[in-house]
């Protein structure tokens, strides 16, 4: 953590590509900082670009985040963990959300969550044990004319249904297999 | 004392006061010593608006509206003891009590609580909703001070007289609705918090058992809400106040 937490001083005077933090990847976190010129109201967005560098957002990066933006550190966290769209764990190789919105819950977005959730042994909201798949259940996503609404590594699939969804799920894992 | 040209009249259950431009409905009554139930509101912090028991109603509107954070307006009708306002404030109390562990027997604050006394004066004797009973650790970590979460009711005041009063900002409020809980630093142990003065500014103000002294047994903590206003005056007005002065 102290590492990281020193890379915040020594970002004026550096070369691009030489991160003090050992960890390049913050770089693109410095150049967003950098752009929105430290201003503490671009918490949200900020967060936003390290959870999309990072895939997750850990503690060490939210003191960073934190110390960046001279934001007390529990203002930070209490921001982060607010919105549903942060996470706190490394995410699977792959990510399946599925919207249990009203109109996605009505055509059957629970039966949905809870084959994919016994096939391949993840609960709700987790991680499986192997690193292979995060399920999420999101609250929706807007398209209600398209329930049940899926969402698989980015792609947004309409009329899902438990066989459906489990057999694009398999093909994604057996693919990498 | 009060300026004639900026005054507003207003009734307070059909009874005659007199109001500041600019000041809340709260305010108002308090100055006209007229009771209107609160909890988060504190004298000396920014307004809040959360816990809502502070609700009245203002003449044929339909909308209940929060006293602390709705300004005076002309002629303005406050009602604050009718049937409806007194279920209002009752449910409220029973939803913070069944939110929470809030057991009195074994409480620091037994006796010296603002959430008991509440409970009291709505003459709420049961609760009607399912106690959710969850579980939530107590951090004990801190040498001077106890924080027990169970006791918590998220009026956070704790938060803000750390931000506005301290300067310190060691508290927030991480996550949301039922698992929504107060937060030291990275939800570290308030023992390990950098920023943490040891003022004891969120203990003096919390308005339960959530905050109190080690040590304390049950029924001896009594916090000192009040001294947050003495220390409002003192940094805005330069006025320093004792404290039998600013009850």
């Amino acid at each position: 953590m102290s590492d990281t937490m020193r890379s915040v001083a020594g970002a004026s005077n550096r070369q691009q590509g030489d991160h003090p933090s050992g960890d390049n990847r913050f770089d693109l976190v410095d150049k967003h900082l950098k752009r929105g010129r430290y201003a503490q109201d671009q918490l949200i967005e900020t967060l936003h670009v390290a959870q999309d560098v990072f895939g997750f957002l850990s503690e060490d990066i939210l003191v960073y985040v934190a110390r960046a933006l001279k934001l007390p550190p529990s203002m930070v966290y209490g921001v982060a963990t607010f919105y549903e769209l942060f996470t706190f764990d490394p995410p699977g190789d792959h990510s399946c959300t599925v919207c249990t919105g009203t109109a996605c819950f009505v055509k059957g977005a629970d039966e949905i969550v809870a084959s994919v959730s016994n096939t391949y042994n993840v609960p709700a909201g987790k991680t499986a044990e192997d690193n292979s798949l995060t399920l999420k259940t999101a609250r929706c996503l807007g398209s209600c004319s398209l329930a049940p609404v899926v969402v698989f590594d980015g792609d947004v699939l309409s009329h899902q249904t438990s066989e459906s969804t489990v057999s694009l799920v398999g093909a994604a894992l057996g693919g990498d297999a | 004392m009060v300026d004639r040209r900026q005054t507003v009249a207003v009734t307070f259950d059909g009874v005659d006061a007199e109001g500041v431009v600019g000041e809340s409905v709260l305010e108002c009554a308090r100055r006209n010593g007229v009771t209107i139930p609160s909890l988060c509101f504190l004298e000396g912090l920014s307004v809040w608006g959360g816990c809502r028991i502070c609700v009245v109603e203002v003449a044929e509107d339909h909308r209940l509206r929060p006293a602390c954070a709705t300004q005076v307006v002309p002629d303005m009708e406050i009602k604050i003891e009718t049937p409806r306002l007194r279920a209002y404030r009752k449910s409220i109390l029973e939803l913070l009590f069944a939110e929470g562990n809030h057991v009195c027997a074994v409480c620091v604050s037994n006796g010296k609580c603002e959430l008991q006394d509440m409970a009291v004066h709505c003459g709420m004797d049961h609760v009607r909703y399912d106690y959710r009973s969850p579980l939530r650790e107590i951090d004990a970590s801190h040498p001077k001070y106890v924080f027990d979460p169970n006791r918590c009711i998220l009026c956070t005041r704790c938060v803000r007289v750390c931000d506005e009063i301290e300067g310190a900002h060691v508290w927030d409020v991480s996550y949301r609705g039922e698992q929504a809980l107060l937060v030291t630093e990275m939800n570290k142990p308030w023992g390990e918090s950098l920023s943490c003065t040891w003022c004891g500014k969120c203990v003096a103000v919390c308005p339960t058992g959530s905050l109190a002294y080690q040590g304390r047994a049950i029924g001896e903590m009594e916090h000192d809400p009040v001294m947050i206003k003495r220390l409002a005056v003192a940094r805005s007005r330069n006025e320093w106040l004792y404290p039998e002065e600013s009850k």
